[in-house]
């Protein structure tokens, strides 16, 4: 724990966003994780994107589960709504939540214990609506809150600080993801803001369920050799092929990001995310494509990054569920709760 | 770009603004910390070693330190610094025994022509080396210019007197009376050097029509030499309407006297726009605050006489172009008044000195002084001070005793007096446990604190009433917490960096960043916060072990909290405070607590 909050400088420098906002107002409380986690870093990251892309603190809800990556809610966007959901129950709670209020911007926060143990269920049912989110997996390959043991994301072979190399196979996020129908799975590091950042902002212009699985050493239990989740092995591994540029909608026209061999593809908001390097042969949008790539370069031992697969204009929950096009909470009482002759009519029509 | 070489002092040194700015380098933000821990008289012994007279300073020092103070680019006003150095001379108790003791004589006999703030500062760095020091002053009272030149209702005569007793128990011969009319004639009494700290005693003249036709008694006076009057009683009465030629400190020190002497309608004349005054802002402030009046533009003529006796003085209206380069004449105007005091500056003379010594002038008749080592031409023979290198301030005159008394102990060994003796640095870790330092690193919106001034009603009743009362334990408690510790330094190892992140994003201030290294444009372009300060330097460490990017500080706002280091995972940043040992001779150091042996008389009781 810091021994102060963060203090308030009256710079006069200090970057204004759209809104009239600084930095500052995306922040939260001090951080009271272990100086240099991975997780530290991505707040930070959420923090910067929500600023740029100039999104108000109160149209935002935050909501977490139970581990070190679900404590970092607390450590963004103060003026946020949020919930800290029971362990790996936060994705069915971001579900209900998103299909009562779709007015705001969602973002989940979870760990690789919380989202691909106990939580791996709720996940994938969450990926298959494709609820309109962000979810984020701060993914550190161990259970750090616990005080070091692998998790599911371990790979085979990587020793923990203390004990035996784990046997298991790890579940990787972004297979989960293709298999399961994901129309937006992307893969960061916590020590790289310039490619995670944009990343954010592409995952939260995106409509429908946007996984984004960040690599995120844990500084204390899985930061030594032998880690595969480490900063320097993630350093050493990590193939930075997939080039992408997130463009907001509203800077489109001045923008001149666009070359003409960048692969463009717009967001359902009028957003454009280009791809300005692909792999040779590589398809973003298309599903085969991107297994194959994955899977060749999981067995060259290399972690590939950047936005892997991205489907715009599936149906998201809403569509699927037939909702009605505006949140619940700014419907009239007579349409929310329209009376028991309304209700025995729905019965009838069971009968 | 190069990495930076931490291990020379001056990196560091140079980020304690207020430490750099200041001419004798005081270890300002040491000091100030003394103070917030109560520990008045470390702070005031720890302020000794570098200006001398904390207590003089504490009052009347130029500052060059405040506008330098990072403070100032953080909300708009610098620490009150000075005001702070006076809590520590006031608060002090008996320091004597702490004081630095004569040495076992060693022999070497230094006259000092002067006894102001330079020929004290050469005899307290040589006494303490067991120099016989000699200060030969014309006037009975010794302090130079801090005697005569500033009023006591500015500087009490009591601080004075103490803070120059301090140097001359150390068994400095003052001779008083005894004005040096020969230098030819003190360099045979076989001195071994011999140091001229005679000041600028010569004031400017306003030589215009009507300034040598008064008949009888004389209205027209010499700021520094009226001064001089006043402060030695010789002079106490002055006409109801004054004017006061010329904006300097001098002019503000005349007519906040003449306020005193009986003076009701005071105006200080200036030639030029506010903008170009030299007397400090606060002083100005002072001065009006009184009831002066200050008018700008107006160019003195020639002084209106009737029947031999002054009555007014006929100035040009000026107009200025932009930049007050160039003026033209508006209009002329005759403002009436009984006194006038030529306040336009003063310049060093050395009509005492032959000049078939072996002592070169120059064209403007002034010595030729090396501005390092402060020798003339003539080997032996020392300036400092205003006699060196012209009208300053005091903390100037300090800093240049200081480094004459080090060239005078390398000349009387037979030493070179170049290359200098260098500037050694301690770094010590300020870390005490977890997310825990030994200084107070949290940020004090507070601000400044105003200092409290007599009521003018009792302002006028006597000269020598003091007006600015000092700060009040609350200022003084609140005040202390505006510094913003820049003495406790961001330390780097690059080899332990793991590249987290978790130092740039705590950072409050933004002025962290870890980039490619390159051109140093190119490098500041990439700042995440560009200071738009490029005279600030950026602090770039060696390659990261990781990725080989570096990392780069920009030192401009940086406020020291310590963050960086207590999120960093691997202890590659920490706080270290940085403790500079100027090359003053050791003559200057004070005595450590531990140190001090108690006199028989304590022991005893």
């Amino acid at each position: 724990m810091p021994s102060i909050a963060k203090p308030r400088i009256p710079l006069a420098p200090l970057a204004h966003n759209d809104l009239g906002l600084t930095i500052r107002d995306y922040e939260g409380a001090m951080s009271t994780l272990c100086a240099g986690c991975g997780h530290d870093s991505v707040t930070a990251a959420i923090s910067l994107a929500f600023f740029e892309l100039s999104i108000r603190p109160r149209d935002i809800a935050k909501l977490s589960g139970i581990g070190c990556s679900s404590k970092t809610p607390t450590y963004f966007i103060n003026g946020a709504h949020g919930f800290n959901s029971a362990h790996g129950r936060m994705a069915a709670i971001a579900t209900g939540a998103i299909a009562a209020q779709r007015g705001l911007h969602y973002i989940g926060v979870s760990g690789d214990g919380d989202s691909l143990s106990i939580g791996l269920g709720h996940l994938s049912h969450a990926i298959r609506r494709n609820v309109d989110m962000t979810y984020i997996i701060e993914n550190n390959g161990v259970y750090g809150l616990t005080k070091g043991q692998v998790s599911p994301s371990a790979d085979v072979g990587s020793r923990p600080k203390k004990g035996d190399p784990n046997v298991v196979p790890p579940i990787d996020p972004m297979e989960l993801g293709l298999a399961l129908g994901a129309t937006f799975l992307a893969r960061g590091f916590s020590g790289d803001k310039d490619q995670l950042v944009p990343l954010i902002k592409a995952a939260v212009a995106h409509r429908g369920f946007a996984l984004l699985d960040v690599i995120s050493p844990c500084v204390s239990f899985n930061d030594h050799e032998g880690s595969t989740k480490s900063y320097r092995f993630f350093r050493e591994h990590e193939v930075h092929e997939i080039e992408t540029d997130f463009v907001p909608q509203r800077a489109e026209i001045r923008s001149k990001i666009s070359s003409d061999s960048a692969r463009a593809v717009t967001m359902h908001d009028g957003s454009v995310m280009y791809f300005r390097a692909l792999p040779e042969g590589y398809n973003p949008t298309d599903r085969v494509s991107v297994e194959a790539y994955l899977a060749e370069r999981k067995a060259m031992g290399e972690v590939p990054t950047g936005l892997l697969f991205l489907r715009e204009g599936a149906p998201d929950l809403h569509d699927m569920s037939g909702t009605v096009s505006r949140p619940l909470a700014d419907l009239d009482l007579a349409d929310l709760c329209p009376g028991n002759d309304a209700l025995q009519r729905l019965q009838e029509s069971f009968r | 770009m190069e990495p930076t070489n931490t291990q020379d002092p001056s990196y560091f040194h140079r980020v304690v603004d207020c430490q750099w700015a200041c001419p004798a380098h005081t270890n300002v933000p040491g000091y100030i910390r003394l103070i917030s821990q109560g520990r008045f008289d470390d702070a005031y012994l720890l302020n000794r070693e570098s200006n001398v007279f904390p207590g003089v300073l504490g009052r009347v020092c130029d500052r060059p330190c405040e506008p330098a103070c990072r403070r100032d680019r953080v909300d708009g006003d610098p620490v009150a610094i000075c005001r702070l150095k006076r809590v520590a001379a006031d608060l002090a108790g008996d320091v004597r025994s702490r004081l630095p003791r004569p040495g076992t004589p060693n022999g070497k006999r230094v006259a000092c022509v002067g006894a102001g703030p330079a020929s004290l500062t050469v005899a307290n760095d040589l006494a303490p080396l067991g120099y016989e020091v000699v200060i030969l002053e014309r006037f009975d009272r010794a302090g130079g210019l801090m005697r005569t030149n500033i009023p006591e209702f500015r500087l009490p005569a009591a601080v004075l007197d103490d803070e120059i007793a301090m140097i001359t128990e150390m068994g400095v011969d003052v001779r008083l009376g005894a004005p040096v009319t020969s230098l030819r004639e003190l360099l045979d009494e076989d001195y071994d050097a011999v140091f001229v700290g005679s000041g600028a005693p010569k004031p400017k003249d306003l030589v215009i029509p009507g300034r040598f036709e008064e008949v009888g008694e004389t209205h027209i006076h010499l700021g520094i030499e009226w001064l001089e009057s006043v402060a030695f009683g010789h002079l106490e009465r002055i006409g109801e309407r004054v004017l006061i030629i010329g904006v300097g400190n001098t002019a503000m020190d005349c007519c906040r006297t003449s306020l005193r002497l009986g003076g009701r309608t005071i105006k200080v004349m200036a030639r030029r726009p506010r903008e170009y005054f030299k007397a400090s802002t606060w002083e100005l402030v002072d001065a009006e605050e009184e009831g002066v009046e200050i008018v700008v533009n107006h160019a003195p003529r020639r002084f209106v006489l009737e029947e031999g006796r002054l009555v007014g003085v006929e100035f040009e209206v000026l107009e200025w172009d932009d930049g007050a380069r160039h003026s033209v004449v508006r209009d002329t105007i005759v403002i009436s008044c009984d006194d006038v005091v030529i306040a336009v500056g003063q310049e060093n003379a050395f009509p005492w000195i032959e000049r078939d010594l072996g002592i070169e002038f120059t064209e403007w008749d002034t010595p030729v002084v090396d501005s390092t080592t402060f020798a003339s031409t003539r080997p032996g023979v020392f300036f400092g001070g205003d006699s060196a290198l012209g009208p300053k301030n005091i903390i100037w005159a300090v800093a240049h005793g200081h480094e004459a008394a080090l060239s005078i102990n390398l000349h009387c060994r037979g030493e070179a007096l170049t290359p200098r003796p260098e500037a050694t640095m301690t770094l010590t870790s300020q870390q005490m446990g977890m997310s825990e330092w030994s200084y107070h690193n949290d940020y004090n919106p507070s601000p400044r604190q105003q200092m409290s001034h007599v009521p003018l009603a009792e302002r006028f009743r006597e000269l020598s009433r003091e007006v600015e009362l000092g700060f009040d334990p609350d200022q003084t408690a609140r005040e202390v917490q505006r510094c913003l510790n820049c003495d406790v330094q961001t330390g780097f190892r690059a080899d332990l960096c793991i590249e987290c992140d978790a130092c740039l994003d705590v950072c409050p201030v933004q002025c962290l960043t870890i980039t490619p290294n390159g051109p140093e444009d190119e490098v500041r372009s990439r700042l995440r916060a560009p200071s738009g300060r490029p005279h600030e330097p950026l602090y770039v460490s060696d390659g990261l072990p990781q990725t080989g990017r570096v990392m780069v500080k920009d030192e401009n706002v940086c406020v020291h909290c310590g963050l960086c280091a207590e999120r960093c995972p691997t202890a590659a940043w920490d706080m270290v405070l940085f403790e500079m040992t100027s090359p003053f001779t050791q003559g200057s150091h004070f005595i450590p607590l531990s140190r001090v042996t108690p006199r028989v008389e304590e022991v005893r009781a």
